[in-house]
């Protein structure tokens, strides 16, 4: 049994769980349930937190284990590994997680050459989707699994797992890329409310660019760099845009490649963004000109905020643990971030989300019995416990249990009736364009000033 | 160097075993020496002591990097350190501790790795560079430059055919698959660069000990070795280095759990799951790069040694 | 491979010139050995004909050999594979040392026979999937319809690409200029520092940037060239330096097409230690008689260097000079990291990379892999008149 990624108190805790659960296996197999009240203590996850009963079905399966391999790593794996022993009091498994930031490359390797995992968490449903195209190894969710999922997930999200028809993947960690950071200190000095419609936005940039006319404190900060996935926020914008003034409707159109890539709705969504994007007025705040957007990385592009020379930074909800030590992410704290906001008028709130995907690759009782616990309320909530940022679109998550403040507000949207939740059209779309065109020539749309038109046309023509 | 060469008819510019020289230089001598094959102008020091220092200050400017608290390192440059300076072991503590695997179990993998990586290229390259130089057998001149031609041959294209032969017998997931790979792709450059060494090495040499009834093996370890030293002792750091730092290798074939994954595995895993932390990875880096460097010096020192000895010593 | 050249010259066999070869008995030992060497290579053969059709029979190894779990375990796996390689290697080779007769292409197969054997397997077997893999679509393993035939499909994509020129470009722009510079500025600085007082030292500040991986490398420079406005401290030390002298800060890795020279600065500050040391490695290898002799002629300083330090390292050179080359074409992890391809850097390797394994589409990738392989094509030419050349010096 498992007991890496803990601290030693815990590794010891469980460790005496592991003896009792042994002892206690030796003379009665279905005692699982009174031996996990042993091993809750101090808030650590035990296995009383969760309802063993759902994994008798796959009869006993101490001595097994199941390969897990995820392009999450250390320190924020760890929270994962201790979500995950629960799950080992209950059934005896050894959950043997692989963490690696090459999982996008090296998944594809294993699986071509006969070594996958025996369960892997994708970190987009793009991925997902062009392994089981390319490879045709990934099994299809297992039905004990799948009707775990149906009562937590809503439909939505079973459409994002789905290629060809058959249900593959389900949702791990996911996140709401229609969020807006910005420091609630820094706003309130200025006298700045937080805007709630795409009109104020762009009168609260007005504002503060009229309020620094020397223009060395611009409204926005960006930056799109990220080595050979540069690009991908600029579509995180053009997406949360295309949602909001084209419909939810077209959207999912224009992500089926159903309509143009170079239409005028496209064009006039593209230029909205740029009056933003490449607004020299408005942006790079703490960098310099426009094109500083293209020579900066994410990570970085949102840090000026601490030192007052922008306002404000489009990015995930995940950005959250960007931030550098010590710094507060709360309504009162050092940072926050608000609603992207919808058009003046507009009656709905979409939500623009992005998720990591698990699928597996091999059929065993132990791999069904883990599948099936992943899809849970009680993983759902045990995993948000452990913190970093971990929101799922769990509908039976408890919110309260989700650590950060900016999850929370993730997870509210998640769960919002009211909320139109969109998934990132990017990950959905062929991987040509998804993570090819689409990134490089929003990239040089920034960087080398290109035409909105020459942009879309070359995105168009990159359609397989 | 420390062979007892067979007596040979010298050629003149054999290096062992001159009857005219004297056995060692004298110090002056050996000054005298240098100091006529030097490059000597005050032109030649200042470009020296301006490449040495071009070469060195991004590496030190890491160094700097890694002592500089985490705000500092993205608000100012480096260089403001020596006006403010500001010290903290905090980077290298976390790079050295904030795993759940010990740090020493990715430092014995490493050297697990890298040992045999290193031993078994260079000696089944050193066979095959001596026959390709001094074995004569049909389509030789072929075979070396279809070896040669085989350095282009991208890692990457190699890792799933080579994959799917490992999980076939079995072994995927262990050393044996590591050590395998980084010997075959050491390959191609090591017979090359050990071709060339060799095949400069005068044929006199090689006749008289034929002449006195050696056979090849004997001719390969007691006249060619010993002059191949330096040669040798470069090439080792190199595929030492190649080894030390390769991450790919290690993750494709032994996979990246504690029980084989090398120390680049864990310094990949620094910079988190979604940030790049500079003061990790500049902290990270020089963690790795301790123990080449002092290889390398190590190395150094010993084939410095080695060749200025010539082979007298023996 | 086992064709035996008549002897020539010296070359009558391993025997020795001295004994009448047909009179000595063969030494069956020795053939033994030979037999054994073609044995591995059919081996070899046969483990990747049956990989390629499935049909490899599963083994269960000891689990001391694949399991090593303990600090232990591994430290003495490791010492027992050193061991077991140099016992077998040694014990071939005293096999097929005899004071008998030793037919000429047993000693040819011991010495070549596990080199080839290895490269059969993880390269050329590799290199010859990729070219026929670069005739078929996105996915070659599998059993679907990506994995269909396409013929010079892939090329033609290659080629109408609209960026395609200015990776070609680019390419050639990196593959001539960073061996050129490297081995010059490796060769001045062997020269320089030889035998002076701390060379070790002076060599290890130029060797520091071979020992840090090449991603790390990229990212040390990327530092180096970071922009930040004209207002603002600057964090990267190029833009201080523009700075200093009273320049406005510039973007180092955006402005095409000086942004390739940049990332080629990037190579040069790694390549140079590689080249240094394998030169001044050449130069500790010149015989001291012959640099006396020129000595005591009179030659010293810059007719040392032209007339006696070049010519006898001129082997060095070429092989630096044709491993570098060879490097560059396939170094990609610099563009991937400092720039990800944009701004019009991107090389062949980097498409290849890219191609493989972000978009997972092998056949494409491959395709690049085998233009690789077609731009090399030259300096193999180049290698091959060397050898003819050195063979008829010889």
């Amino acid at each position: 049994m498992s007991v890496r990624g803990r601290s030693k108190t815990t590794a010891l805790t469980s460790v005496v769980a592991l003896s009792l659960l042994l002892a206690a296996c030796g003379g009665d197999d279905t005692s699982g349930e009174s031996d996990g009240e042993t091993t809750g203590s101090e808030g650590t996850a035990g296995s009383s937190e969760i309802d063993c009963s759902l994994y008798e079905q796959f009869g006993d399966l101490s001595g097994t284990s199941v390969s897990t391999y995820a392009s999450i790593v250390t320190p924020e794996s760890e929270a994962y590994e201790a979500a995950f022993v629960p799950f080992e009091d209950c059934t005896g498994v050894d959950v043997r997680g692989e963490w690696s930031k090459e999982f996008e490359a090296q998944i594809v390797v294993r699986v071509q050459s006969g070594n996958p995992p025996d369960i892997a968490l994708f970190p987009q449903p793009g991925l997902l989707q062009t392994v089981v195209n390319d490879t045709g190894k990934v099994l299809p969710v297992f039905p004990e699994t799948e009707a775990v999922v149906d009562e937590n997930f809503s439909e939505d999200w079973k459409a994002y797992g789905t290629v060809n028809g058959t249900y593959y993947g389900f949702p791990n960690s996911s996140n709401s890329k229609s969020f807006v950071w910005y420091s609630p200190g820094a706003f309130a000095d200025a006298g700045y409310e937080v805007p709630e419609t795409w009109e104020d936005l762009l009168a609260l940039s007005d504002q503060i660019v009229a309020d620094n006319p020397d223009g060395d404190v611009k409204p926005w900060c960006a930056g799109i760099s990220s080595g050979d996935a540069t690009g991908w926020p600029v579509t995180d914008w053009i997406e949360d845009k295309m949602l909001r003034d084209q419909g939810a409707e077209y959207y999912d159109q224009w992500v089926a490649h159903e309509v143009p890539f170079n239409a005028p709705e496209s064009v006039e969504v593209w230029d909205a963004v740029g009056s933003i994007l490449r607004n020299e007025d408005y942006v790079n705040g703490g960098f310099g000109n426009v094109q500083t957007i293209a020579s900066t990385t994410f990570q970085d592009g949102g840090l000026p905020i601490l030192d007052g020379a922008c306002y404000m930074y489009k990015m995930a909800s995940f950005y959250a643990a960007n931030w550098p030590e010590g710094t507060t992410v709360a309504e009162d704290g050092d940072v926050f971030a608000f609603y992207f906001p919808a058009n003046e008028g507009a009656d709905e709130k979409p939500v623009l989300v992005g998720s990591e995907f698990i699928a597996a690759f091999d059929d065993r009782p132990e791999v069904r019995a883990f599948t099936t616990y992943l899809a849970s309320a009680d993983y759902a909530n045990l995993r948000a416990k452990e913190g970093f940022g971990f929101v799922s679109a769990n509908q039976n998550l408890d919110v309260a249990n989700v650590e950060s403040p900016i999850s929370k507000l993730a997870a509210e949207q998640f769960q919002d009736p009211a909320a139109l939740i969109r998934f990132d059209g990017a990950d959905l779309m062929p991987g040509e364009v998804g993570s090819g065109a689409f990134w490089r020539e929003a990239t040089a749309w920034i960087a080398e000033g290109k035409d909105t038109k020459a942009v879309l046309d070359a995105i168009e023509s990159s359609w397989p | 160097m420390t062979t007892s060469n067979p007596p040979v008819p010298v050629a003149p510019t054999a290096e062992t075993g001159t009857p005219k020289r004297p056995r060692k230089l004298t110090k002056a001598e050996q000054r005298a020496i240098e100091a006529k094959t030097r490059l000597t102008s005050p032109w030649a020091t200042g470009i020296a002591l301006v490449m040495a220092f071009l070469w060195t200050v991004p590496t030190f400017g890491l160094l700097i990097t890694s002592i500089r608290p985490q705000a500092s390192i993205q608000n100012s440059g480096w260089w403001t350190w020596f006006t403010n300076p500001e010290f903290t072991l905090a980077n290298y503590e976390t790079v050295l501790t904030g795993s759940s695997t010990a740090f020493a179990t990715y430092f014995v993998n490493t050297l697990v790795i890298t040992i045999p990586a290193v031993v078994i290229p260079i000696t089944i390259a050193l066979l095959a560079a001596y026959a390709f130089s001094w074995i004569e057998f049909r389509g030789r001149d072929l075979l070396f430059v279809a070896v040669f031609a085989l350095q282009i041959v991208p890692l990457q294209v190699t890792l799933i055919p080579l994959l799917t032969i490992y999980v076939d017998v079995g072994l995927a997931g262990s050393f044996w698959t590591v050590w395998l790979s980084h010997s075959i792709f050491a390959l191609p450059l090591a017979i090359f660069m050990f071709h060339n060494f060799m095949k400069d090495i005068p044929r006199s040499l090689v006749e008289a000990a034929r002449v006195d009834g050696a056979g090849h093996v004997r001719i390969f370890f007691r006249v060619l070795l010993p002059l191949l030293t330096p040669a040798i002792a470069a090439f080792t750091v190199f595929q030492f280095l190649w080894v030390w730092n390769d991450l790919l290798v290690a993750l494709t074939f032994a996979g990246g759990t504690p029980n084989v994954a090398p120390l680049t595995v864990r310094l990949a895993e620094l910079s988190g799951s979604r940030g790049q932390d500079w003061h990790l990875l500049s902290a990270g880096a020089f963690v790795a790069l301790v123990v080449p460097v002092a290889i390398f010096l190590f190395g150094q020192r010993y084939f410095v040694r080695g060749l200025l000895a010539g082979g007298v010593k023996g | 491979m086992s064709g035996i050249k008549a002897p020539e010259q010296v070359d009558a066999s391993s025997a020795g010139a001295k004994v009448s070869s047909s009179s000595t008995p063969i030494s069956y030992t020795a053939l033994a050995v030979g037999v054994f060497m073609i044995l591995v290579f059919v081996g070899v053969v046969g483990l990747v004909v049956a990989s390629f059709f499935n049909a490899v029979p599963e083994i269960s190894w000891p689990s001391f050999l694949v399991d090593s779990n303990t600090t232990v375990k591994k430290l003495s796996l490791m010492v027992f594979v050193v061991a077991l390689f140099i016992g077998v290697m040694a014990l071939l080779l005293l096999l097929v040392d005899s004071r008998k007769r030793v037919p000429n292409w047993t000693v040819a197969i011991t010495f070549v026979g596990p080199a080839l054997a290895a490269l059969l397997l993880g390269l050329i077997w590799p290199g010859i999937s990729t070219i026929i893999q670069s005739f078929y679509g996105r996915s070659p393993w599998a059993d679907s319809e990506r994995s269909e035939f396409v013929g010079f499909d892939n090329f033609a994509t290659l080629f109408t690409t609209p960026e395609f020129q200015v990776v070609l470009r680019n390419t050639l722009i990196w593959v001539i200029v960073v061996p050129l510079v490297a081995v010059a500025l490796g060769l001045i600085y062997a020269v320089l520092i030889d035998r002076t007082r701390g060379e070790a030292f002076s060599k290890g500040l130029i060797f520091l940037p071979m020992a840090i991986s090449l991603v790390g490398a990229s990212i040390i420079w990327r530092f180096i060239y970071e922009y930040r406005s004209p207002a603002r401290p600057q964090i990267g030390l190029a833009n201080q330096l523009l700075v200093w002298v009273g320049l406005e800060p510039y973007q180092f890795l955006l402005n095409s097409p000086l942004n390739t020279l940049f990332l080629i600065l990037v190579m040069i500050w790694i390549q140079t230690g590689f080249a240094m040391t394998i030169i001044s490695a050449a130069i500790k290898a010149i015989p001291d008689d012959i640099i006396e002799a020129a000595r005591l002629d009179g030659v010293s300083g810059m007719r040392m260097f032209r007339y006696v330090t070049i010519p006898s390292i001129r082997p060095a050179l070429l092989v630096v000079w044709v491993t570098i080359t060879m490097t560059t074409l396939k170094v990609f992890d610099i563009v991937r990291t400092m720039t990800g391809g944009n701004f019009q850097t991107s090389v062949v390797a980097n498409e290849f990379y890219t191609q493989s394994f972000r978009q997972f589409n092998f056949g494409l990738g491959a395709a690049l892999a085998v233009l690789l392989f077609v731009i090399v094509i030259p300096v193999v030419v180049y290698q091959v008149r060397q050898l003819r050349l050195s063979e008829e010096i010889r």
